[in-house]
C-alpha cells in the first residue's frame, strides 16, 4: 500500500500546478471509497477479495478516527455476545453486532474484546487489524477536500468523479463510495447558545461535575450516556428535548434509547431530583444571571432586548407562571444532539443534499444505496441510514456490513457482468432452502424489512435460484440489478415485527403478546419470517404506492411463520407444515416426502408422480425406511404394512427365511406377553 | 298471484335450497311455437326462449337456462326453447340474432328479456322471479320511497330492505327467493342504489346489505321502525335464517330447566342465551334481558329463567347459561352487557365460518401432519441411535478428517426430517461395517457448521461424498438407504478403473476370480480393452468410469497383447466386455466413436436383467426403458415353468417392447399395495400383468383361467395388441396438487384492516417525511384488547389463486 501513495504523490505535486483541464493525467481508479470507518473497511473488504481497482482515502492516520474519540464514555452499545449455545458461524453473527464481514475467522470482534459492551478502543484496534490483515489498499492522511464531476461519456456513468485532496492532489474515479459517516455535530442556534457545551468536547470526568445542577439538551444515546456518567454527583440533572423519549426495547430500533443508558429514567422516576421535560429547541433563549447560573427562558421574552441578557433584566417564564418547572438556575448546559454528514466537501453538482432544509442530516439516496442526484455514487454506512432510519440496523455496523455487501453485488453485475450469487436447487427443496435461511442468515435478521432473500422460480416451477439478502425496495428493479430472471414468479423474505408492536410508548410486555397458534401466525408480534409470494415481479408504481405500514405492495399470497420465542423456526408441525402448505399452495404442487416404497406404489398405479419421487425416487435416490420409522408410519396410519396384512397366513406355510418375518414374530410374541 | 305462492311452507323451501346447490343437468324442452302456446296453462307461469330452428344448439345462455330449469320448475315456473320454423310465424320469433326470452302467465305475456341480461342462472331466476313478484318487492331509489313504505308498514306489518349491487346479481337472486316464500308476510323493499344505503347511515356500503324494520310494533308514527341489519353472508339460507328469527319472540320466559328447552334457534345453530333471574330482581332483569335481546337479535335466541327452575348445583354466581346444539351447555358469570355479547357474537361466528366451509375441508385439520417422512421422523425423535459409530464433524476437525483417511461424510441438518430418516439407513451401514471396513464414517451436520457444507459445494441435504486420498471427492447419487450405500462403500474399496496387468489375470477378473467378495454387492464386470495407442478412447472410458463408481465394477486392459482377448472374444478394438460370473456370460460392445455419455449408458444398461425381480430398488431403473411392464406378481418365488415360458419368448424376441419381469411379494410386500389398487382386493396369485405406466396407464391383466405358457402369452399379447382386450384398470392421470389448503394470512389481514378510503396514501420513505411519519404513529392506536380470534377464516379454498389474481390491482384503485 505504501507503494501506491507513493506513487500517487508525487504526480499530485505536479498536477497543483498543472490546469484542471489536464485532469486525464490524473491517477485513476475504478473505484475510490471515502473514509476508512468500518463501512469504507467492509467495502474496500469485498473490492479487495473481487479483485477490483480500488483506493480508501482516509483523513487520519489509522482506520476508525471516529472511535478514537466517540463515544466519549468510551463505552459502545452494540452487543459482542460470546456464547449463543450454537456453533453456526452465519447464525452467530446475529448476536455480534461489531464484526465486519470477512472470509477470516480471525478477524471475528470476539477475539479482541470479551466485554458485552466493549470498549471503544478495542474497535479501533479491530479496525486496524482488519485493514493490516486483508491488505486493504487505504491512503491514510489524505483528507478529501473537494468533490467534483466530470463528464466522460466514455465513463461507466457518463461521468468521472474529481476528488482533490488537501494537498491538492486530483483523482479520478469511476464510482464513488462515500463512507464517511456523520461528522458534524448537530447545533442549535439560539439565544444564548454561547454558553453551551458541545457533547463532543465536554469534561468526562466526573469531578468537574460535583454539586452542580446540570441541564442537557437532546434525549438520545449520548444524552443518556452523559448523564449516566455524573448523576452520581451532580445536584440534579435535567434533560430537555423537542419530543418524548423513544427507549429501544419498545421501538425495536437499536438507535433508540438502551437500557443500558437510562439510568436517569429510573431516578426521574423514583424522584430522585433527575427529571425529563419537552419542549421546542429553537423556542428556546438561555440566559446568565448574576452568579453566573443559566436561566432558560423564551425567544419571545427577549424580544429586542439583546443587550445584555441577564437574567436579571430579562423576563423569565417563571415571572409569569411561579411553578414554571425550569425555574432554577443550571451551572452547565450541555447539548447532545447527535451528528449530521458533512456536505461540505461535495460539489452542488453531485446534488447530493435535499432541497428541503428540513432534514440535513442525510444525503439523498435510493433503496440501493445509490444517490439519486449522480449515477455511480453510493453511500454507505452511518451515512445510509436514511432509507431505514428509526426502523431497522442499516446505520449501524451490525447492519450496514450487510447492505455494503449489496451495494457490492449490484457494482459487480453493474460493471463486471457477475450476476448476483444464486444457488439452484429442485423444487422439492424449496421448503428447506427457506427454513435454512430464517434460522440462521445474519442479513436478514439484522436487516430486517431492509433486506430479504429473494426465491425466483424457474419455468414450470420445477427448480428455482435463491438471491440473498436483496434490497427489498428495489424489488421492481430487480432484474436490471442482479442479472436474473423473475418471469415464473417469486417468493420474498423478509423477517419483521408485528405491525403495531413497536413504537415510542408501546407497551411492548402486554399480556398475551406472545402469539403461539400457527392460525394466528398473522399477528405475531416480535421478529418473525414473512414470505411473500408474487406472480409477477411488482412494477415500481406497485412498489411505491403500496399500502402505508407495508414493505411490499400487496402480494399475491403471504405466509408468516410464528413468532418464536427461541427463534428458532424448525418445529415439524408449528413452522415448517404450514410453510409447506403456503410453498403448496401458490406453486399448486404437492411438496411432501415420501419413502421410496410409497414412490414405488405411485410409480405403479398413477400415471404422474408427486414432485419428491420424480426428483429422488426415479432418478434412483429414493428416500428407504427403516423398521422403527415403518413401525412409526404405520402408527400414525400414514403408511400401511403391507406385510402384515397375509403374514400370518404365509407364515404358517411357508418358508420363514424368506419372509421379512423376525419382525412380525416379535410382534406376536410381545402380544403374548401383553 | 300472491295467494297461489303462499302454499309454499317452509319446508318445501328447504327442499328447493337443496335442489339449487346442484347443478341439474335437465334437459330443456324444444318446441315448435303453437307447440309451446298450447302446453301453457291459466295462472302458471313460463319461461320461453324463442329461437331459429337452425341456430346452434349450444350457447352459454342456453347452457345456463338448462341450469335454471331446476330451481325455476321448484317455483312452479316451466322452461321451454321454442324453435321457430318458417311455417310457423310467431311475432315472438325476432330477427335472426334478437334472439329473446319472454316470460308468460297463463298466455299473457309479463315481460320479454333481452338474452343479455340473462347472464346466468342466477341472472335469470332473479329476474324471473322479480317479475312475477312485482307487488310483494317495491323497487325504491329514494330515501323518500324508503320512508314511505316504512310509515305505510307502522303499526301494520315488518318489512325487509335490502340493497344489492346490482340487478341479476347472486345476492338479488337470494333476496328474491326469499320474497317468494315471505312476501305475502313481510314488504319487501329493494334498491340498487348506493346513495339510498349511505343515507340511511350504513356502513361498508361496498357490500350488500339487508335490513329487517320492525315496523309492526311501532305505534307512533313520528317514530321510526327499529332495524336489525343482517350481518351473515348474504345468500337465501342465511336471509331464511334471519328472518325466521326476527319472527320468534325477541324474549322467552321460561320455567324448565335450561337442558330441556329448545328453540327455532337451536335448530337453526344459533345459541340459545339463557339470564339467570331471581324472584327479588326479576323486572329489572327482565329490561336487561330484553337490552340483549335486542343486541343478539338474528345471531340468538334470549330466554329469562328463574333460579328455582334450574337443577343441580349451579354455583350462586353463574347468572348466563349458553346453550348450543350438541354442545355441553357453558355457565357463565355476567359482569358487562359488552363482554357478555362479544363472547356470544363470537361463537356465532366461529360456527357459521365452519359451516360454510366446504365438507371435505371440514374434516381435515389444516395442523395435522400429512407428510410421512416428517411424522414418523419426528415420532421417532426420542430413539437413542447408536452415532458413536459415525465420527462427528465440526469445523476444526473437517479437514484434517477427510485429508488423513478415507472417508464418508453425510452431510445433514438436525432439523430436516429426510435428513434424519437417512440418518438411520447410515447409521445402520456403520453398524454392518464396524470393524471390517477401512473407510471411516463420518457426519457433519451443517445446521452447526454451514460454512464447512457450503465450502463442500453441498447445498441441499442429505449429501453423502467420498474422499479418498489423492482423488476428488465423489458425490454418492444412489438410493438414501443402509443396501445401496453398503454396496457403494464395498465397490469402492478398490480404486478404479482395475488395471489388469496380464492376459492370465484378466481371465481371473472376467470368471469373477479376482474380486470374488465384491460379487455379492455387484452382478457384473466391466472390461475395457485398448490397445496402448488408443489414448483418446482410453481417456473417454476413464471419464465415464466417474459416473458408475460404485455401481459396477470396471477394469481395464490395454497391454500390447489385447489382441489375444480381442480375437477370443470377437470384439474389435476398442472395446468392452461386460461379464456376469454368475451367469457364466461375457458379453461384448464395440466401443468405436462411442462418446462418454453412450459409454454410461452401455454400462448402465448391462446392469439391467432380462427377466429381473422388481423391487422397490429397481424399479426406477427399469422404468426409464420406459416400455410397459409385464410384471408377474408371485407370493414367493416364481416356478420354473413361468421363468422358462418368459425366457422363451424373450429369446424369440416377442417381449422386445415388453420389459418383462416379476415381483415377489415376501421381498416387495408393497406389491400387495399395488395389486389392491388394480383389482380392488387381493387377486389369486400369481397374477400377470401388463401395466403401461407411460402411455395411457392401462393395466391389462392375464386371463385368470388360463394357464402361463408360451402359447398363451402370445396370444394374450396379440389380442392386446389388437386392443381386444379391456383394461381392468386405467391408471389416474391426476396432477399431484397441495393436499391441502394453507391459511390465508392476507385475507385475515384484510379482514382486520377495515377500508379507511381515507387512508394516507403515498408513503414513498422520503427524509423529509421522517419526522412526520413519527408523529402519526403517536396518534392513538386501536386498542389491541380484541384478540381478533373473529377473523380466523381457517381456509381459503382452491381456486382463490386465480380469483385473487387480479385483486392487487383493485385493491390500488381504491387506495
Amino acid at each position: 500500500m505504501g507503494l501506491a501513495a507513493a506513487r500517487l504523490v508525487p504526480a499530485g505535486l505536479l498536477l497543483a500546478l498543472a490546469l484542471p483541464s489536464a485532469l486525464s493525467a490524473a491517477p485513476h481508479r475504478d473505484y475510490c471509497v471515502l473514509g476508512a470507518g468500518p463501512a469504507g473497511l467492509q467495502m474496500a473488504a469485498f473490492l479487495q477479495r473481487a479483485g477490483r481497482d480500488y483506493a480508501v482515502f482516509e483523513r487520519a492516520s489509522a482506520p476508525g478516527s471516529f472511535f478514537t474519540r466517540y463515544p466519549r464514555h468510551r463505552k459502545l452499545i452494540s452487543i459482542n455476545k460470546q456464547y449463543t449455545g450454537k456453533a453456526n458461524a452465519e447464525f452467530n453473527l446475529r448476536h455480534d453486532w461489531n464484526s465486519l464481514l470477512s472470509h477470516d475467522p480471525q478477524l471475528l470482534f470476539r477475539h479482541y474484546s470479551r466485554a458485552y459492551f466493549p470498549d471503544a478502543g478495542d474497535m479501533v484496534r479491530y479496525l486496524g487489524d482488519f485493514a493490516r490483515r486483508l491488505g486493504l489498499h487505504v491512503l491514510y492522511n489524505t483528507t478529501i477536500t473537494h468533490v467534483t464531476l466530470d463528464k466522460d461519456p466514455q465513463a461507466w456513468n457518463g461521468h468521472r468523479f474529481v476528488l482533490t485532496d488537501h494537498k491538492g492532489q486530483v483523482y479520478q474515479c469511476s464510482v464513488l463510495l462515500v463512507a464517511t459517516g456523520l461528522s458534524v455535530p448537530t447545533l442549535i442556534d439560539f439565544p444564548g447558545s454561547e454558553h453551551v457545551e458541545g457533547y463532543e468536547s465536554v469534561s468526562v470526568d466526573p469531578e468537574d461535575f460535583v454539586g452542580q445542577s446540570v441541564l442537557i439538551l437532546g434525549r438520545g444515546n449520548s444524552a443518556f450516556e452523559t448523564a449516566e456518567n455524573i448523576m452520581g454527583v451532580t445536584n440534579f440533572i435535567h434533560m430537555l428535548s423537542r419530543s418524548r423519549v423513544r427507549l429501544s426495547w419498545s421501538t425495536h430500533y437499536v438507535g433508540d434509547v438502551r437500557a443500558i443508558n437510562n439510568g436517569l429514567l429510573d431516578t426521574y422516576q423514583l424522584k430522585s431530583l433527575d427529571g425529563l421535560l419537552e419542549a421546542d429547541l429553537k423556542d428556546l433563549a438561555l440566559v446568565k444571571d448574576s452568579k453566573g447560573k443559566f436561566h432558560v427562558t423564551l425567544k419571545f421574552f427577549l424580544g429586542e432586548t439583546n443587550a445584555s441578557w441577564s437574567a436579571d433584566s430579562v423576563r423569565l417564564p417563571e415571572d409569569d407562571s411561579d411553578n414554571f418547572a425550569m425555574r432554577v438556575g443550571y451551572d452547565r448546559v450541555i447539548r447532545c444532539l447527535g451528528w449530521k454528514f458533512n456536505f461540505s466537501i461535495f460539489d452542488q453538482s453531485l446534488r447530493l443534499s435535499s432541497e428541503n432544509e428540513f432534514n440535513k442530516k442525510y444525503p439523498l439516496i435510493k433503496a440501493s444505496y445509490e444517490s439519486k442526484g449522480s449515477r455511480g455514487l453510493f453511500v454507505l454506512g452511518t451515512a445510509s441510514h436514511s432509507v431505514d432510519y428509526r426502523k431497522s440496523a442499516g446505520g449501524f455496523i451490525h447492519g450496514f456490513r450487510y447492505t455494503v455487501r449489496a451495494v457490492h453485488r449490484l457494482l459487480e453485475h453493474r460493471h463486471h457482468g457477475v450476476t448476483w450469487p444464486t444457488t439452484e436447487h429442485p423444487i422439492t427443496q424449496l421448503t428447506s432452502s427457506i427454513i435454512r435461511r430464517v434460522n440462521e442468515a445474519s442479513g436478514l435478521y439484522q436487516m430486517f424489512s431492509v433486506l430479504a432473500d429473494i426465491i425466483l422460480l424457474k419455468e414450470n416451477a420445477t427448480t428455482f435460484e435463491h438471491l440473498e439478502e436483496f434490497p427489498m425496495q428495489m424489488l421492481a428493479q430487480l432484474e436490471p440489478l442482479t442479472g436474473r430472471t423473475a418471469q415464473h414468479g417469486l417468493f420474498v423474505i423478509s423477517m419483521e415485527y408485528g405491525k403495531n408492536f413497536s413504537g415510542p410508548g408501546k407497551d411492548v410486555f402486554f399480556y398475551e403478546r406472545s402469539v403461539g397458534h400457527t392460525e394466528d401466525a398473522w399477528l405475531s408480534n416480535f421478529l418473525h419470517p414473512v414470505i411473500y409470494y408474487y406472480k409477477q415481479l411488482p412494477t415500481e408504481q406497485e412498489v411505491r404506492f403500496r399500502s402505508p405500514h407495508w414493505p411490499l405492495p400487496r402480494p399475491t399470497a403471504i405466509h408468516h411463520i410464528v413468532e418464536d420465542f427461541l427463534t428458532d423456526w424448525t418445529a415439524p408441525v408449528g413452522h415448517i407444515l404450514p410453510l409447506r402448505r403456503f410453498l403448496e399452495n401458490c406453486l399448486d404442487t404437492d411438496l411432501r416426502n415420501f419413502y421410496a416404497e410409497s414412490c414405488f406404489r405411485f410409480a405403479l398405479t398413477r400415471q404422474k408422480l408427486p414432485p419428491f419421487c420424480q426428483q429422488g425416487y426415479l432418478q434412483m435416490q429414493g428416500l428407504a425406511i427403516t423398521e422403527s420409522l415403518q413401525q412409526h408410519g404405520v402408527e400414525s396410519k400414514l403408511l400401511q404394512n403391507y406385510a402384515a396384512a397375509t403374514e400370518s397366513s404365509s407364515q404358517r406355510t411357508s418358508d420363514r427365511a424368506l419372509a421379512p418375518g423376525p419382525r412380525a414374530q416379535s410382534l406376536d410374541s410381545d402380544k403374548e406377553e401383553l | 298471484m300472491a295467494s297461489s305462492f303462499s302454499v309454499f311452507s317452509i319446508e318445501v323451501f328447504l327442499v328447493i335450497l337443496s335442489c339449487v346447490s346442484k347443478s341439474s343437468e335437465d334437459s330443456l324442452p324444444e318446441l315448435s311455437p303453437q307447440k309451446y302456446f298450447s302446453t301453457l296453462q291459466p295462472g302458471k307461469a313460463s319461461l320461453a326462449y324463442f329461437c331459429q330452428a337452425d341456430s346452434p344448439g349450444t350457447s352459454i345462455f342456453l347452457e345456463e337456462l338448462k341450469k335454471a330449469i331446476r330451481p325455476l320448475q321448484d317455483y312452479g315456473i316451466s322452461v321451454a326453447k321454442v324453435n321457430c320454423i318458417k311455417e310457423e310465424i310467431s311475432r315472438y320469433c325476432g330477427k335472426d340474432d334478437l334472439m329473446k326470452a319472454y316470460l308468460f302467465r297463463g298466455n299473457v305475456l309479463l315481460r320479454e328479456f333481452p338474452t343479455d341480461a340473462l347472464f346466468d342462472v342466477n341472472a335469470i331466476v332473479a329476474h324471473v322471479l322479480f317479475a312475477l313478484l312485482f307487488n310483494e318487492v317495491k323497487y325504491i331509489t329514494t330515501l323518500e320511497d324508503l320512508q314511505n313504505i316504512e310509515n305505510s308498514m307502522k303499526g301494520r306489518a315488518n318489512m325487509i330492505f335490502s340493497y344489492v349491487r346490482a340487478i341479476g346479481t347472486p345476492e338479488h337472486r337470494a333476496v328474491m327467493e326469499a320474497a317468494f316464500v315471505y312476501g305475502t308476510t313481510y314488504q319487501f323493499a329493494l334498491t340498487t342504489e348506493i346513495a339510498l344505503l349511505e343515507s340511511i347511515g350504513s356502513e361498508n356500503i361496498e357490500r350488500e346489505h339487508l335490513y329487517f324494520f320492525h315496523c309492526e310494533i311501532v305505534l307512533d308514527l313520528s317514530q321510526d321502525c327499529r332495524r336489525t341489519l343482517m350481518e351473515q353472508p348474504f345468500t337465501t339460507l342465511n336471509i331464511h335464517v334471519f328472518v325466521r328469527t326476527m319472527k320468534a319472540p325477541l324474549l322467552t320466559e321460561v320455567a324448565e330447566d335450561p337442558q330441556h328447552v329448545t328453540t327455532d334457534h337451536l335448530q337453526l345453530g344459533l345459541p340459545l342465551l339463557f339470564i339467570v333471574s331471581q324472584q327479588a330482581t326479576y323486572d329489572a332483569d327482565r329490561r336487561t334481558a330484553e337490552w340483549i335481546a335486542w343486541r343478539l337479535l338474528g345471531k340468538a335466541g334470549v330466554l329469562l329463567i328463574l333460579r328455582d327452575s334450574l337443577e343441580g348445583n349451579i354455583p350462586q354466581r353463574i347468572n348466563v347459561i349458553l346453550k348450543r346444539a350438541e354442545q355441553e351447555m357453558e355457565y357463565l358469570v355476567l359482569d358487562d352487557i359488552d363482554s357478555l355479547i362479544f363472547h356470544v357474537e363470537n361463537n356465532v361466528k366461529s360456527e357459521q365460518m365452519e359451516e360454510g366451509e366446504d365438507e371435505e375441508m371440514e374434516s381435515q385439520d389444516l395442523d395435522t401432519q400429512d407428510d410421512e417422512v416428517a411424522e414418523t421422523v419426528y415420532r421417532d425423535r426420542k430413539k437413542q441411535l447408536p452415532l458413536e459409530l459415525t465420527v462427528e464433524l465440526t469445523e476444526e476437525t473437517f479437514d484434517a478428517t477427510v485429508m488423513n483417511s478415507d472417508s464418508i461424510v453425510l452431510f445433514y441438518a438436525d432439523w430436516h426430517a429426510v435428513s434424519m430418516a437417512f440418518l438411520q439407513s447410515y447409521v445402520n451401514v456403520a453398524v454392518k461395517l464396524k470393524g471390517t471396513s477401512t473407510m471411516l464414517l463420518t457426519r457433519i451436520n451443517c445446521a452447526d457448521w454451514s460454512n464447512v457444507c457450503s465450502k463442500q459445494n453441498v447445498t441441499a441435504f442429505p449429501a453423502v461424498k467420498m474422499y479418498k486420498e489423492g482423488e476428488n471427492p465423489v458425490s454418492y447419487a444412489g438410493m438414501l438407504g443402509t443396501e445401496d450405500l453398503l454396496k457403494f462403500i464395498q465397490l469402492n474399496r478398490i480404486s478404479y478403473p482395475v488395471n489388469i496387468a496380464s492376459i492370465q489375470e484378466a481371465e481371473k477378473y472376467l470368471s469373477g476370480k479376482l474380486y470374488e467378495d465384491l460379487f455379492t454387492y455387484a452382478s457384473v464386470s466391466v472390461l475395457g480393452l485398448f490397445s496402448p495407442a488408443m489414448t483418446t478412447a482410453k481417456e473417454k472410458f476413464l471419464e465415464a468410469r466417474n459416473y458408475l463408481k460404485g455401481h459396477v465394477i470396471i477394469g481395464i486392459y490395454s497391454e500390447a497383447d489385447v489382441w489375444i482377448l480381442s480375437s477370443k472374444y470377437a470384439a474389435p478394438l476398442p472395446a468392452l466386455l461386460l461379464a456376469r460370473p454368475k451367469e457364466g456370460k461375457i458379453e461384448c460392445i464395440p466401443l468405436a466413436g462411442t462418446h462418454v455419455h453412450g459409454i454410461v449408458q452401455i454400462m448402465a444398461r448391462a446392469v439391467l436383467e432380462i427377466f429381473p425381480e422388481i423391487t422397490v430398488e429397481n424399479l426406477p431403473a427399469y422404468l426409464r426403458l420406459q416400455k410397459p411392464l409385464l410384471i408377474l406378481f408371485s407370493n414367493g418365488s416364481i416356478s420354473h415353468q413361468y421363468r422358462k415360458a418368459i425366457l422363451t419368448l424373450v429369446k424369440q424376441k416377442r417381449l422386445d417392447s415388453l420389459t418383462p419381469c416379476w415381483l415377489n411379494l415376501k421381498n416387495t410386500p408393497v406389491g400387495r399395495g399395488v395389486l389392491k389398487s388394480y383389482f380392488g382386493s387381493l387377486p389369486p396369485l400369481p397374477q400377470l400383468l401388463l401395466v403401461n405406466v407411460y402411455s395411457g396407464g392401462q393395466v391389462f391383466a392375464f386371463p385368470s383361467d388360463q394357464s402361463i405358457t408360451e402359447y398363451n402369452l402370445v396370444s394374450w399379447l396379440k389380442n392386446l395388441e389388437a386392443g381386444l382386450e379391456n383394461p381392468i384398470k386405467n391408471l389416474s392421470a391426476q396432477e399431484w396438487k397441495p393436499p391441502l389448503p394453507a391459511y390465508d394470512f392476507l385475507s385475515m389481514m384484510d379482514a382486520a384492516e377495515p377500508q379507511h378510503p381515507t387512508k394516507k396514501v403515498p408513503t414513498c420513505v422520503k427524509e423529509t417525511d421522517k419526522q412526520e411519519s413519527e408523529k402519526g404513529e403517536q396518534e392513538p392506536e386501536p386498542t389491541r384488547k380484541e384478540p381478533v380470534q373473529t377473523l380466523r377464516i381457517k381456509y381459503w379454498n382452491r381456486n382463490y389463486w386465480s380469483k385473487e389474481a387480479e385483486k392487487p390491482f383493485r385493491h390500488e384503485k381504491e387506495l
